[in-house]
């Protein structure tokens, strides 16, 4: 059976790693279907009359200060937080492979410094330089949230393929496709690539959760993605003023944020017990 | 030992240097003059601004502004808050201590609370306290600080009343305390923004310690203790511990950060007129200076984690101080 086949079965196995696959499915089915799921797809204020009102079967969790239906601005604010996280994770990954494969793979010199500035940028204050950055670049996309999570996250990824690639570079099926003539690219991409393939996804699953609690803070801080466009983050901050009066409109963002993270991390765990079995304790 | 310390100094300088570098480069890249936001105008008297201005020499080149920030910055001139009308070191001189207390209590907690947890779990690996205490750790972990502050807040303070919810002190109550009086007023007012902070990051630390005793357990050195018939306990408690150290320091080190960014979410919460206060009331209010000197001193902090953890790994595990 091959590697990958294998860890699928233990992962199949595995009944809180697939709990955690099932919901993280059901959460993107919920963000791609928020426009049709959602009771009041736009959730525009009210202007006649702006208030929150406690769940009813109208609501069925309330409405915020404006008058939005809570459920709905729930539901489209799982777009921003699953875009940004997976896609914020992957961009990391690419990222961090690419500067492995380099370091690994070129000279002792270029190793020497891509590994050197590695140390380095682990050593810094990541969230509080984001929080700096955003707090100047007013209304900054969403894309620009990705990128800047992606370029701050990718050292972890790119130590762990630099130390895989150089684990593999003299293994002797590398060395015997070298003697066939094969091209470097070619090595990479048949021989390094497939065996670097797992740790980098294992990290690159357990990232998300992260992210998206980063993504959340900031937004909780007003910084990032900017309202009205809901994200579970600003409508905690929207809840904050209205705590003790209307505490759902916190509820419900906080328990859908918990919730997903909880998925991506049962996932995550799965995923690295099924790829590195001795790990599984 | 010493040549060891030396050498983590060193990186420790290079990475706050690289944080004036960064910083520096990253907020003249996003896209907005600095200083000239409307923000900034709003809040500041045209007077104020412009002797900013003239200080960080914002018309001027990049290179030559860079140089004039650091050389403002070793002179440790900060520039001067837009909002607060008060030297940015100031501010900082005042705000670090009380973080450093907020965040210090919530990294001890949160260490031997995820020790503790972790050890049990280790002792008792695949039983079912193993998994009930598995399952409550992942959730905790994946709790955003914020929230679960505002939730203490609604929980404790509102509907129960047993602990104040805002600020360091009770208002009035200042001068007609004892010493002792007045310490234990700030401690019942560090509860809550303490444990908001140390329950999310004890579950990181639990879930942390429970795999490395669980690896080391089934370490050669494990199995000789346990042939010589060590009782389970001494085994647990003496070795495999000790064995899971290091890397334990190693991530309370690596913490710091963390509790850095959840200062800036949960201090304001409950009014802990911390740095992460400062910080959070500068991002509202754009107030440039106090931003980048926040991340700054956030740098320092951070640089000083890491070497605090790498001598102390050094000094509990002789191996290290040969490595590199």
């Amino acid at each position: 059976m091959s590697p990958w086949r294998a860890a699928a079965r233990r992962f199949r196995r595995n009944r809180p790693a697939v709990l955690g696959a099932v919901l993280v499915a059901a959460l993107a089915l919920a963000a791609l279907g928020a426009p049709l799921l959602a009771p009041d797809p736009l959730a525009q204020p009210d202007p006649v009359r702006l208030q929150d009102r406690p769940p009813s079967a109208a609501h069925l969790l309330g409405t915020d200060p404006y008058s939005r239906d809570v459920l709905s601005r729930t539901l489209n604010g799982a777009r921003v937080s699953l875009l940004v996280g997976v896609g914020a994770a992957l961009l990391a990954v690419t990222l961090g492979t690419g500067v492995g494969l380099a370091a690994g793979l070129a000279g002792r010199r270029t190793d020497e410094v891509l590994m050197r500035g590695v140390d380095v940028a682990l050593a810094l204050p990541r969230i509080v330089l984001l929080l700096a950055v955003f707090a100047v670049w007013d209304q900054a996309p969403a894309s620009a949230v990705v990128a800047l999570i992606a370029a701050t996250g990718w050292f972890q990824a790119s130590r762990i393929v630099r130390a895989a690639v150089l684990s593999l570079r003299e293994a002797d099926f590398v060395s015997a496709a070298r003697a066939l003539g094969a091209t470097k690219p070619a090595i990479v991409r048949r021989h390094l690539l497939p065996h670097v393939a797992a740790p980098v996804i294992v990290s690159a699953s357990l990232d998300v959760g992260n992210i998206i609690l980063l993504e959340a803070g900031l937004s909780y801080l007003g910084l990032g993605v900017r309202p009205p466009t809901p994200t579970w983050g600003n409508m905690i901050m929207d809840g904050k003023d209205v705590l003790f009066s209307a505490p759902w409109v916190a509820l419900a963002p906080g328990c859908a944020l918990v919730l997903t993270v909880v998925a991506f991390n049962l996932a995550g765990d799965g995923l690295r017990d099924a790829f590195d079995p001795r790990m599984a304790a | 030992m010493l040549r060891f310390a030396a050498r983590r100094l060193a990186f420790a300088v290079v990475s706050v240097a690289a944080v004036v570098v960064i910083t520096f480069l990253l907020v003249h890249a996003a896209p907005g003059t600095p200083m000239l936001g409307t923000a900034e105008r709003t809040v500041a008297s045209p007077e104020t601004i412009a002797r900013q201005r003239a200080l960080f020499g914002i018309d001027r080149p990049l290179p030559e502004q860079f140089l004039r920030y650091t050389g403002n910055l070793l002179r440790g001139e900060l520039g001067e808050s837009f909002v607060l009308h008060r030297p940015v070191a100031d501010v900082l001189r005042e705000a670090v201590p009380r973080t450093l207390l907020l965040g210090g209590t919530a990294l001890v907690v949160s260490l031997l609370l995820g020790l503790a947890i972790g050890a049990l779990q280790a002792a008792r690996h695949h039983s079912r306290t193993d998994a009930l205490l598995g399952a409550a750790t992942l959730v905790l972990y994946s709790v955003p600080v914020f929230w679960l502050g505002l939730i203490l807040v609604l929980v404790f303070g509102e509907r129960l009343h047993w602990l104040p919810v805002s600020g360091m002190t009770s208002a009035g109550l200042g001068e007609g305390l004892s010493p002792l009086g007045r310490a234990l007023d700030v401690a019942r007012h560090l509860v809550l923004p303490a444990a908001s902070l140390a329950l999310v990051q004890a579950a990181a630390f639990a879930r942390f310690q429970r795999s490395a005793l669980v690896e080391s357990l089934g370490a050669e050195y494990i199995r000789a203790a346990r042939a010589k018939g060590l009782p389970e306990r001494t085994v647990l408690l003496k070795h495999a511990l000790r064995g899971a150290l290091a890397p334990t320091i190693t991530l309370a080190g690596l913490s710091v950060p963390y509790f850095l960014a959840g200062s800036v979410l949960v201090e304001s919460i409950f009014g802990w007129p911390g740095l992460g206060r400062v910080a959070y009331d500068a991002i509202f209010a754009r107030d440039y200076n106090v931003i980048t000197a926040t991340a700054l001193v956030s740098g320092v902090l951070v640089a000083a984690g890491n070497l605090l953890a790498d001598v102390a790994v050094a000094a509990v595990d002789p191996r290290v101080r040969l490595d590199r």
